[in-house]
C-alpha cells in the first residue's frame, strides 16, 4: 500500500546541499505496525512527511494506495491527507481555540461530510481513545496526554488507510507515553496499518516491523528483537 | 457546506481579536460614511433643484426690460408695456400662456393686522401659467381686470398672517395701502424656493393696479410658457421678434428687453451639483481605499500569526482553494462589517445635516448598494494578497513555524 523508490529530500543551505534522505526504497502493506528509530537528525520526520504528503521528495517515485504521489496536484494531494492518512505529530498541532469535538471535526469538515453525521463521528472517535468527558474542552484545559488522545482520535476519524505518529510519546511522560502506546496496539489490533517514529526502544518493542535510519539512508529493516 | 463552516471560522476569528478587528474596519467605516453622506447631499441638492423646476415651470420664460444696463447708470425705465403682453399673445406662435406682471411690497390692513407684503398686479391666467391651485373662492376674471375691480386673491399663508380663518376671509374687506379690495379668492400653497415664498404674496387684476398706483400702462415683467410641442429657441425667436416690431427697434441696436431662460439656469446648477456630488464622492471614495489598504495589513498580519493554524488545516485535507476562501470570506466580512457601520454613521450625519444645518439630503437605495458593494469588492480586492499567500504556504514551513 505504500511503496517508496529511491526516494531523496534535500535541502540546499547556501552552497551546501543537505540530505535528509538518500536513496530510500521500502514498501509496507496493509495492517503493518512499523517502527522507524534513528539518532536525532537522520530523517525520521522528513520520511514520515513524505510518507504523509506534506513534503515533496526532491528525487524518487511515491506509490500510495497504487496513485504516483510525486505527479499529483494539490487537490488530489489535499484528498490524500484527508482520506487516506492520519497523522499525529510530537507537539500535538491542535487548533487552540477550538474545543476537542471541534478540533475532531476537521478532517470531515474537508471532506465535506454534513454537520451531523460529522459530530455523531467526532463523538464516537473521542469515545474510543476515552475522552467522552473531555469533548467541549480546549486544548489548554487539557493534559498532554489528553491534548495527544485528541490529535489521536483527529487522525483516526476519517477512517484513514494509514496511521502515521512522528514522536507522539516524545512530550509526555513515561506513564502517559505508555498509555498512548496501548492505543495504537489497540488500533492495530483491530486492522488499522500504523508506523511509528520514536528513539525510544521500549516504544519500537510495540511494533512488528522496526527500520533503522542513519544520515537519511535505511541501515536496516526486520523485526524489532533483530540487533543492530 | 464547506462555506457555511468558512462563514463560522470567520466570525470566530473575528470575534477572537474584536477590538483589532474594529479598529481596522475604522477606515472602511468612514469611506463609506463619507460617501453615503456625500451622495446624499449631492441627491437632496439635486431632488431640491427638481422640485424648484416642478414649481416654478421649467418651461417658462420670464422678460424683463434691459434698460437699467444703458451707459452703465441704473435707470429705472421700463420698456414693457400691457401693449407688448397682448402682441406676444396674439402674435406668439410658440407661447402657451402670456402674464405680464408689476409687484411691489405694500401696507396691508386687515381689522387691527398690519403686513409689509409683495402685492402683484397681473391678469387673469396667472395660476394656470405658474401652476397655482385656487384653495377657496375664484379667481379675478377679465371683467374684473377691464372694470379695475378692488378685488385680491390671497397666498396660501396669508390668512394665517392676518390671524383669520382662510374660509372666513372670503368676501371681507382688506385695505391695501388703504384702498379698500374684497377679497374673492386664496390660492393653494406653493412652498417656498430660496429667497421667494410665493404664499405670502396678494395678486389683483393689473388694470386695477396700474389704475390705482402706477398711473401708466408699463409692466415689470412679463412670463411666458413655451407652448407644447415647440422649442424653447422656437419660443425665445418668437418673443424677440415681436417685442422689437412693437418697439421699433431697427436692426443693428440692441434689445431693449431680456429674456430669462429658467430651465437653462436650472440645468446649469443642476449639472454643477452634480459634478460637485460626484467629486466629493470622489475624494470619500480614495478613504476607502485607504480603508482597503488597512484591511489588507491586519490581514497580513492574521496570516502570519495563524500560519500554523493553515499549516494543521493543510494536513488535515484543506486545499488552497479552502485556505484562500477562508481568508477571503473573513477579509470581505471585516469589508462588509465596516460598510454596514459606515452605512449607519453615514444616515446619521445625512440626518443631522438635515435637521440641525437644513441642508436638504436624500439616501437613495442606490448609494446603499453601492456602499455594500463597494466595501465587498474592497475586502475581496484587498484580501486577495494575504488570502493568495496563505493559500500557497507549504504545509510543512507551516508547521514549524514558531
Ligand atoms: N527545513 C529544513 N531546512 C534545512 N534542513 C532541514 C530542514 N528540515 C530538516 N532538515 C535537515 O534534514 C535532516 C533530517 O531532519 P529530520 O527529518 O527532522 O530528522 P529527525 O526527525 O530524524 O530528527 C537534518 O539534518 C535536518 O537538519
Ligand atoms: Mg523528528
Amino acid at each position: 500500500m505504500i511503496r517508496l523508490e529511491n526516494i531523496e529530500r534535500t535541502y540546499v543551505m547556501g552552497a551546501d546541499t543537505i540530505y535528509a534522505l538518500r536513496s530510500v526504497s521500502l514498501s509496507i502493506a496493509p495492517n503493518e505496525y512499523v517502527a522507524v528509530m534513528g539518532p536525532s537528525g537522520s530523517g525520521k520526520s522528513t520520511l514520515m512527511n513524505v510518507i504523509g504528503c506534506l513534503d515533496s521528495p526532491t528525487a524518487g517515485d511515491y506509490w500510495l494506495n497504487g496513485h504516483h504521489v510525486s505527479s499529483m496536484n494539490d487537490r488530489q494531494l489535499a484528498r490524500a491527507r484527508n482520506r487516506d492518512i492520519g497523522f499525529v505529530f510530537q507537539t500535538f498541532n491542535l487548533l487552540a481555540r477550538m474545543t476537542a469535538l471541534h478540533n475532531v471535526e476537521v478532517p470531515l469538515i474537508y471532506s465535506g461530510m454534513k454537520r451531523r453525521v460529522r459530530q455523531a463521528r467526532a463523538r464516537h472517535a473521542l469515545e474510543t481513545v476515552g475522552l467522552a468527558d473531555r469533548m467541549l474542552h480546549r486544548p489548554s484545559e487539557m493534559s498532554g496526554g489528553q491534548r495527544q488522545r485528541v490529535a489521536i482520535a483527529r487522525a483516526l476519524v476519517t477512517e484513514p488507510s494509514i496511521l502515521l505518529a512522528d514522536e507522539p510519546t516524545g512530550n509526555l511522560d513515561s506513564i502517559t507515553g505508555a498509555e498512548i502506546m496501548k492505543l495504537f496496539d489497540k488500533l492495530y489490533d483491530a486492522g488499522n496499518t500504523i508506523i511509528i517514529v520514536t528513539h525510544e526502544k521500549a516504544v519500537a518493542e510495540h511494533a512488528k516491523r522496526v527500520i533503522r535510519l542513519i544520515d537519511g539512508a535505511v541501515t536496516s529493516d526486520g523485526s524489532p528483537g533483530a540487533s543492530r | 457546506m464547506l462555506f457555511g463552516e468558512t462563514l463560522v471560522i470567520a466570525v470566530q476569528s473575528i470575534r477572537g481579536n474584536l477590538f483589532r478587528a474594529s479598529l481596522t474596519t475604522l477606515g472602511i467605516v468612514i469611506g463609506v460614511a463619507a460617501v453615503i453622506t456625500m451622495v446624499a447631499l449631492g441627491t437632496g441638492a439635486r431632488a431640491a433643484i427638481d422640485e424648484q423646476m416642478e414649481a416654478l415651470g421649467g418651461d417658462i420664460l420670464s422678460i424683463n426690460s434691459s434698460s437699467w444696463f444703458s451707459r452703465g447708470v441704473a435707470r429705472q425705465t421700463n420698456t414693457l408695456t400691457t401693449a407688448d403682453a397682448r402682441a406676444l399673445a396674439i402674435d406668439g406662435r410658440h407661447l402657451g400662456g402670456v402674464v405680464p406682471e408689476i409687484n411691489g411690497r405694500q401696507q396691508v390692513k386687515y381689522g387691527n393686522r398690519n403686513l409689509n407684503v409683495t402685492i402683484i398686479g397681473t391678469t387673469p391666467n396667472y395660476p394656470e401659467v405658474h401652476h397655482f391651485n385656487l384653495a377657496a373662492g375664484r379667481m379675478f376674471t377679465e371683467a374684473d381686470d377691464s372694470a379695475r375691480r378692488r378685488v385680491a386673491v390671497l397666498g396660501s399663508e396669508i390668512p394665517g398672517m392676518l390671524d383669520a380663518d382662510a374660509a372666513s376671509l372670503l368676501g371681507r374687506t382688506l385695505q391695501i395701502r388703504s384702498i379698500s379690495f374684497e377679497v374673492i379668492g386664496i390660492l393653494g400653497s406653493k412652498g417656498s424656493w430660496g429667497w421667494r415664498n410665493p404664499d405670502d404674496d396678494i395678486w389683483v387684476p393689473l388694470s386695477t393696479a396700474q389704475f390705482r398706483v402706477t398711473g401708466n400702462d408699463l409692466v415689470e415683467t412679463i412670463s411666458a410658457r413655451v407652448r407644447d410641442g415647440a422649442t424653447i429657441e422656437q419660443a425665445m425667436l418668437d418673443i424677440e421678434r415681436i417685442l422689437r416690431r412693437e418697439h421699433g427697434l431697427l436692426p443693428g441696436t440692441d434689445n431693449d428687453f431680456a429674456i430669462f431662460n429658467r430651465k437653462q439656469f436650472l440645468d446649469s446648477r443642476q449639472e454643477a451639483t452634480e459634478v460637485f456630488t460626484y467629486l466629493l464622492a470622489g475624494i470619500a471614495g480614495v478613504s476607502l481605499v485607504v480603508g482597503g489598504i488597512g484591511i489588507m495589513n491586519i490581514m497580513l498580519v492574521t496570516v502570519t500569526e495563524r500560519t500554523r493554524e493553515i499549516g494543521i488545516r493543510k494536513a488535515m485535507g484543506a486545499t488552497r482553494g479552502n485556505i484562500l476562501l477562508q481568508f477571503l470570506v473573513e477579509a470581505m466580512m471585516l469589508c462588509l462589517f465596516g460598510g454596514g457601520l459606515g452605512l449607519a454613521v453615514g444616515a446619521a450625519a445625512a440626518y443631522f445635516l438635515a435637521e440641525f444645518a437644513g441642508w436638504q439630503t436624500q439616501i437613495s437605495s442606490a448609494s446603499v448598494i453601492t456602499a455594500f458593494t463597494f466595501s465587498a469588492a474592497v475586502g475581496l480586492i484587498f484580501g486577495m494578497w494575504p488570502a493568495k499567500r496563505a493559500a500557497g504556504l507549504d504545509p510543512i514551513d507551516a508547521l514549524r513555524y514558531e
